[in-house]
């Protein structure tokens, strides 16, 4: 392995440098239908699961096929993404927010070639490489983080849950038989990076054990008042300790007060807290983001502990699978899972669903846990 | 052969959705291969190494990744997120595994030419692997080595006319739907405004100034498909201010059943017969339509602009002409003091090339409040909560509305600066007690 100079100079590190100069502009990307008719489209169509149509002031139209895309990719699948843009759509292609791929075209011709061929391709493994779907009123690819593949601080993994929930749910990524569509998003500990807090089912990583303290690399690796002032709760205090003869700076944790979030390991590594029984799920439900009829909501913890399964997490993904079910069967057209807990009410929403309610979902964190609990005698038996 | 044994991660190739595993295998596979004869400037065996290591951490349910990492690029402050395995000497492949943030255009529209350059360089300056894309918008370029950042970052920036993403305590990468680009709902240009500001402050974006993290996001009209209300600090979301246009006859279209509700969005199942009265109008949040004589209308004075008739029937309603944004402020996830959705601050604005009205009003008086009264890791959310939705009205001069609240507060306890009381705070007691004994 040659190292192979870009033309770089470490000796002048500051020649030549180019900086500032931000991204490229979107309109280099544009296929030609987009360029021209920006700004004046007229209307959309779905024609099938994962196939639109865009309709211009022009008349023009062009066709977008969505497919799931795993995020995680390598180079290979992305050339395999470009050989199929560069077949149907003249080399232009996108990514949407929920990272799948879109692939557009302006020849209506294109449109059932390139579905049978994306469709066609498959793994060594046996999964499509480019599932056709996303759509409409089902359930879309799943916005997620991380995990055991790059992070520090997770306490599950990332694509694995993903790729388990995927696969149970595959067929309401292919259809669109749901009252509404229904975002799944995952993140792999509270930090939640994406959209975990605002999405109809949410996925996270849940740790249940109090951090350990490296008490004789604390001090030496960490900044202690960043980590004191980490704590939600104030369960971290300065403190002494004496190790060998030698007394040390270090810090100690009110266990009766910790919940566990780890946001003081990711201002300290010396207070690591991932364990393999400790660590697992939290279920949340009911967010949504669009302002559709009401407000946005955020999703709210319904299941309080679901254990780490790798590789498949089974009890993860049929709890969430029964949660549809009875959102499908029971809620009204249009209404997202959010709306139908609250005209249900969330009494109903644990039967219906069988689902526990234990004391863990009940909040306690600090004065606006008040306003969730019910100031009316009117609830359900 | 497989470098390692990876029995359990295996059991994620089956089932229908594309598996990560078998990309991931199919990436090591060519890497071994190496059909181009790439002069490869990480270890060849990388992403076994990766298999590997990700196989343990499923074996001991934890990660086996070490603390943080601090690298970079000179100059920057940020872009590069630094990454060491525990295990170094099981897993030499990976004991680097940086990650860099590349910048993404807005939209995320591509040609196959620059995803290519992308691929041929990140195939040979680093691990194969990216991530398609980041939650706030970067293209993620998933492991290298420490001293192939700089050759990176030259090429980036020499060939590809491309720059690094944020991180760290500073703007974040801003990100956008895909607009006017291919929605016919979009109330601004969002790409291009996403691409405005993202170069007017690059200085922000590359060297950490502020007191946390600070995000934008641009969407074009209140279904949010960017997300903006939950995951920005600031949040652009279009609307709207005179009539919803109505096209008649294509709502008696609607009703005749000629064309599908929601573009088709409910086909898998069987709704019964589109009915608009149930459909549109009883599900309306403020009850200001009504059809009568085949005439569809709207009192546009009592519309909050929802979009859910226009999401039903996007060829009969069309958003206004008359057409801005809403700006919103100080969204988080939980971490400190609890998760927080934008609060409305600027109920509409227009949204024109070059923006210096946003950039001069709102954007630089946020900043400057916040870099100035911010605590160490304090969201601009958690500052509005801690010195109060007031003190943001101060400091960008916008008048209180009471279309900033849901509702007015039910506690008396209402602050009152002393100039706005006759005589101010200044009393003397002996006065008070000449006409009060003790
Ligand atoms: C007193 C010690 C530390 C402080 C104050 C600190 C600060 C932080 C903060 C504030 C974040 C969140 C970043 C964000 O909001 O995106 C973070 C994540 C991170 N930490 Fe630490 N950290 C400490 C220890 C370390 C150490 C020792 C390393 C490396 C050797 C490290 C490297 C990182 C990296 C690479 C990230 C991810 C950054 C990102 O997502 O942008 N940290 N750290
Ligand atoms: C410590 C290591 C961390 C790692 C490795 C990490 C990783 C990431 C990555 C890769 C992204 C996508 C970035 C992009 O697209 O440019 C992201 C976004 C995000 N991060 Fe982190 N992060 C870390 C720390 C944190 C912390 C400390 C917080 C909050 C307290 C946080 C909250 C978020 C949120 C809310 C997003 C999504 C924002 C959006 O939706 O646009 N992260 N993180
Ligand atoms: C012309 C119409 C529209 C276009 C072009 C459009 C475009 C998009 C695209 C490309 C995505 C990413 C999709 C994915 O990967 O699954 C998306 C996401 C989304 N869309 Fe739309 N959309 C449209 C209409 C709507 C409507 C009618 C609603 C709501 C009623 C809506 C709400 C959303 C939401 C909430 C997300 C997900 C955001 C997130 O959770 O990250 N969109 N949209
Ligand atoms: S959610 Fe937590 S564990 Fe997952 S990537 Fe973000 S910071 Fe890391
Ligand atoms: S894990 Fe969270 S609650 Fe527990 S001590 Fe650390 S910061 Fe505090
Ligand atoms: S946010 Fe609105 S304008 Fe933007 S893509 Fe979604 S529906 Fe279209
Ligand atoms: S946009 Fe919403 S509030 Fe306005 S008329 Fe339509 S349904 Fe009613």
């Amino acid at each position: 392995m040659a190292f192979i100079s870009s033309g770089y100079n470490p000796k002048k590190p500051m020649e030549n440098r180019i900086t500032d100069i931000g991204p490229r502009k979107y309109d280099e990307f544009y296929p030609p239908v987009i360029a021209k008719n920006k700004g004046k489209w007229l209307y959309h169509e779905i024609l099938e699961p994962g196939i639109l149509v865009h309709v211009g002031e022009s008349g023009d139209k062009v066709y977008t096929i969505r497919v799931g895309g795993c995020r995680f990719m390598s180079v290979t699948h992305l050339r395999e993404i470009n050989e199929i843009a560069d077949k149907y759509c003249d080399g232009y292609l996108r990514f949407t927010t929920r990272n799948n791929i879109e692939f557009m075209t302006d020849k209506e011709e294109n449109v059932k070639p390139m579905k049978e061929d994306l469709l066609s391709r498959k793994f060594a493994g046996g999964s499509y490489k480019f599932p056709i779907g996303g759509t409409g009123a089902g359930v879309t690819n799943i916005v997620h983080t991380q995990g055991w593949i790059h992070c520090h601080t997770p306490a599950t993994d990332a694509s694995g849950t993903v790729k388990a929930t995927m696969d149970v749910l595959f067929d309401q990524f292919t259809d669109m038989k749901l009252p509404a569509k229904l975002r799944v998003s995952m993140a792999c500990c509270l930090n939640m990076c994406g959209a975990v807090h605002c999405s109809d089912i949410a996925i996270l990583g849940y740790h249940r054990k109090p951090p350990m303290i490296d008490h004789e690399y604390i001090d030496k690796m960490c900044e202690i008042p960043l980590a004191i002032a980490a704590c939600p709760t104030a369960a971290i205090k300065p403190t002494k300790i004496e190790i060998e003869g030698k007394e040390l700076k270090t810090v100690s944790v009110k266990e009766e007060k910790c919940m566990f979030c780890g946001n003081c390991y990711t201002m300290c590594p010396s207070m690591p807290l991932a364990d393999d029984v400790g660590d697992g799920i939290v279920l949340m439900a009911g967010g949504k983001i669009s302002n559709r009829r009401d407000a946005p909501k955020f999703s709210k913890v319904v299941v309080a502990f679901i254990p780490n399964e790798q590789p498949r997490w089974p009890t993860m993904t049929a709890t969430i699978k029964r949660m549809i079910e009875a959102y499908s069967k029971d809620a009204n057209k249009y209404e997202r899972l959010g709306q139908w807990a609250e005209r249900i009410g969330w009494e109903r929403f644990f039967e219906k669903c069988e689902l526990e309610f234990t004391h863990h979902l009940i909040d306690d964190f600090r004065d606006p846990a008040y306003y969730t609990w019910r100031q009316t005698t009117n609830f359900k038996f | 052969m497989a470098k390692h044994e990876t029995p359990l991660i295996d059991q994620l190739e089956s089932g229908p959705w594309p598996s990560f595993v078998s990309d991931l295998k199919q990436e090591a596979e060519s890497r071994a291969k190496n059909e181009k004869n790439i002069e490869y400037q990480i270890p060849q065996d990388c992403c076994d190494d990766l298999l590997g290591v990700l196989e343990l951490s499923y074996k001991h349910g934890r990660t086996h990744w070490k603390h943080g990492g601090i690298v970079g690029v000179f100059g920057y402050g940020g872009g590069v997120i630094g990454r060491y395995c525990d295990q170094p000497e099981m897993f030499p492949g990976v004991a680097h595994f940086h990650t860099m943030r590349v910048s993404q255009p807005a939209g995320k529209y591509y040609t196959t030419k620059y995803i290519e350059d992308i691929c041929d360089l990140w195939e040979r300056r680093g691990s194969g692997l990216t991530n398609m894309h980041g939650a706030t918008g970067d293209i993620i370029f998933l492991g290298t080595t420490t001293p192939q950042l700089e050759e990176v970052f030259w090429e980036l920036g020499h060939n590809l006319n491309q720059d690094l993403g944020g991180s760290g305590s500073n703007l974040r990468t801003p990100s956008d739907c895909l607009g006017e680009s291919r929605c016919e709902f979009a109330c601004f240009d969002t790409q291009a405004i996403c691409h405005d500001l993202t170069n007017e402050y690059q200085d922000e974006l590359h060297r950490p100034a502020f007191p946390y993290k600070f995000k934008f996001k641009f969407d074009g009209c209140p279904n949010c498909c960017v997300a903006a209300i939950a995951r920005s600090d600031l949040a652009f979301i279009g609307t709207w201010r005179d009539d919803i246009r109505i096209d008649q006859e294509a709502v008696k279209a609607y009703i005749g059943g000629e064309i599908p509700p929601n573009a088709g969005a409910h086909a898998g199942r069987d709704w019964g017969p589109f009915d608009i009265q149930k459909e549109v109008i009883d599900l309306c949040p403020t009850k200001c339509m009504r059809y009568e004589d085949g005439k569809l209308e709207i009192n546009t004075p009592e519309c909050t602009r929802c979009m859910h008739c226009i999401n039903v029937m996007p060829r009969a309603l069309r958003v206004g002409n008359d057409k801005g944004a809403s700006l919103m402020v100080g969204a988080k996830a939980p971490i400190l003091d609890g998760a927080q959705m934008a609060t409305l601050l600027v109920p509409f604005i227009k949204v024109e090339p070059p923006y210096t009205e946003i950039k001069e009003t709102v954007i630089e008086p946020i900043w400057d409040w916040w870099m100035e009264e911010g605590k160490n890791r304090e969201r601009l959310g958690e500052l509005i909560k801690r010195e109060g939705m007031q003190k943001l009205l101060e400091v960008t001069g916008f008048k209180a509305d009471p279309r900033m609240i849901q509702e007015p507060r039910s506690n008396p306890y209402v602050f009152w600066k002393a100039d706005e009381v006759p005589g101010g705070f200044e009393r003397d007691i002996n006065e008070f007690r000449k006409f009060h004994q003790r």
